[in-house]
């Protein structure tokens, strides 16, 4: 084990990487200094919670992660406000935008996804936002509950263009439908949802989209956001109609957020690559969370895979590591749980099966809003769609997915909403419910 | 044998009256159970519940931290932190978290200042009867297959 004292570990985000990387250290470690570098101002905050802040379901009190003595408890000091614009892995320096340089023996990189904001003309426009970090919902709610001159007759909506209707998109939508504003989405894809679900469970989120009065169209884009003077009036799509909108939000997607690491040395594929330590390719240097590349045990390939669950665990296990631990990083698979009122939706592993192999069973109750969709493959579960009431124990296929399990023996009864540990063997079912964990 | 005794037993316990028929009867919102038994009919049933995992993935899952483990151990939704989303019922693997929605009757503001006659949505699960020495559902099972063992 590494010797301790006058470690400085460094890590640079502060959402659930981040805090996983604290808990795992301050686990092996109680004494040596940890500096986290944030470029918001904000002590710890969940940013899957903005979404809910803007519907007003949350007050700003609930969006914290952690409670206010976190740092001081776990004696970390924060540099709040400063962007990270370079590491010097010589030096062992990162390097901030005022040009200071804070030092350290051991770093973690967990600065997350940026908003993917593709050439669209007019994105610089004000009233243009992406929908990632709190200060977006902040300046959303503030335009939404100002008086726009245009807008002073009374019974008139505000309007709002989202573009993208994959997981942001749907979020920002749900908030605004909340609050009060006229929704346009649009969707590049065929569907909603598109890398979440399959055609038939998109669809049923997004009949509950309509019924909600939100306007969807699909295969077509934003090609230019209009404005009067600065500010953004509507957009014009591809097939040339024009939407009028006070506010467009670009919810396209996230992209690891690796810019400030050029010419560092530090590898970066789509995001960073890292191994089982969590460790990227210059010693002493980690990467967890959004912005890192690491193994999905389905594919047995190496990706971003920007899920909360498997951001904490990566800290944790970035944490571990850095403070002399022995945990190993054995994969994870995509996994996400979104709901637009009414229709709840959850999807686990591959989701798209090309190739050989793959047996898919389905049961489509769309008229009642339920789907549930099995992926199989060499007799083991590696995929599965739930909308609707199925969405109940799903965790149930979640845990044969993580455990690959043969379900040959079961396989008839997975589609049953019932479906449990009593369709299983005796052996795997004692082995679930009687052992110790 | 499938006599979903330690269901009615957790529904009591989780109820404002803990009173039985109180509680399947009267009270809004309904209690949840959060023991499940299933069951294959005839012969063959199970009751499965949270184990308080070591290593809880459904805590890993929780954005918001409503879902957290208590310095005893027990893993607990702190229902006030707690909006729904659904993770921690997508990450637990023995799919025992339920989703617990319903409208809240018209009463003094909740904490954090939301006000009553709004669509609550919750987790609920097992909080191991903080208030008895033996949960509610070991106590009822007649058949002792349920037991209770402190495992550290």
């Amino acid at each position: 084990m590494a010797k301790k004292e006058n470690m400085k570990y460094l890590i640079i985000g502060n959402s659930a990487a981040a805090i996983g990387a604290v808990e795992a250290i301050r686990r092996n470690d109680k004494g040596s200094p940890v500096t986290i570098i944030s470029d918001e101002p904000h002590h710890v905050y969940s940013r899957p919670l903005i979404s809910y802040l803007l519907a007003g379901y949350v007050t700003k009190n609930k969006m914290f992660y952690r409670d206010e003595n976190f740092y001081r408890d776990n004696n970390v000091e924060t540099v709040f406000n400063k962007k990270v614009t370079g590491i010097d892995t010589k030096k062992k320096q990162a390097i901030l935008d005022d040009k200071k340089r804070i030092n350290y023996d051991r770093l973690l990189i967990a600065t997350g996804g940026t908003p993917f904001i593709p050439p669209i003309k007019g994105k610089e426009r004000k009233n243009v936002y992406a929908f990632t970090k709190w200060s977006d919902a902040a300046e959303i709610i503030k335009i939404s509950t100002s008086p726009i001159p245009s807008l002073q007759k009374r019974g008139v909506r505000r309007k709002a263009v989202v573009v993208g209707a994959g997981m942001i998109g749907l979020k920002a939508i749900e908030g605004l439908n909340a609050i009060g504003i006229d929704v346009t989405v649009v969707e590049l894809a065929p569907e909603v949802l598109s890398r979440a679900l399959d055609k038939d469970a998109s669809r049923i989120v997004q009949r509950k989209m309509e019924e909600a009065g939100v306007e969807v169209i699909t295969n077509n884009e934003v090609i230019e956001i209009t404005g009067k003077g600065n500010v953004a009036n509507g957009v014009v799509l591809r097939d040339k109609k024009k939407i009028k909108c006070d506010l467009v939000i670009i919810a396209i997607g996230v992209i690891p957020n690796t810019g400030f690491l050029k010419g560092s040395g530090i590898k970066i594929n789509r995001g960073i690559v890292v191994d089982e330590k969590m460790e990227t390719n210059v010693k002493r240097v980690y990467a967890g969370g959004d912005v890192a590349e690491a193994l999905n045990m389905l594919t047995n390939e190496k990706m971003p895979i920007p899920i909360w669950p498997l951001a904490y665990r990566q800290g944790e296990i970035a944490g571990d590591r850095m403070s002399g631990g022995s945990l190993v990083y054995k994969g994870g698979f995509p996994m996400n749980s979104i709901e637009f009122p009414g229709a709840p939706t959850i999807s686990i592993g591959i989701i798209d099966p090309r190739g050989e192999g793959y047996e898919s069973l389905i049961k489509n109750d769309s008229v009642n809003g339920n789907y549930k969709r099995i992926i199989i493959k060499n007799e083991r579960l590696v995929g599965a769609i739930l909308v609707g009431a199925d969405v109940d124990r799903a965790g149930i296929l979640t845990g044969l997915i993580k455990e690959q399990t043969p379900v040959t023996s079961f396989k008839d009864k997975l589609l049953d909403r019932n479906f449990g540990f009593v369709h299983m063997s005796r052996e795997h079912r004692r082995e679930k419910l009687e052992k110790p964990i | 044998m499938a006599c979903r005794l330690c269901e009615v037993a957790c529904i009591t316990e989780h109820s404002k009256s803990k009173d039985t028929l109180k509680a399947y009867k009267k009270e809004n919102p309904a209690p949840l159970s959060r023991t499940l038994v299933e069951e294959i009919f005839p012969g063959l049933s199970v009751s499965v519940m949270c184990r308080h995992c070591s290593d809880a993935p459904c805590i890993e899952a929780c954005f918001t931290s409503a879902m957290h483990r208590k310095p005893d151990g027990r893993v607990i939704v702190n229902e006030p932190k707690c909006v729904g989303c659904w993770m921690c019922i997508m990450a637990c693997p023995f799919g025992v978290i339920k989703r617990n929605q319903y409208t809240s009757p018209l009463s003094p503001p909740l904490e954090g200042g939301e006000v009553g006659g709004v669509k609550v949505k919750l987790s609920s699960k097992c909080d191991l009867c903080p208030d008895r020495s033996i949960p509610a559902c070991v106590e009822a099972c007649p058949n002792k297959a349920m037991v209770y063992e402190d495992r550290g």
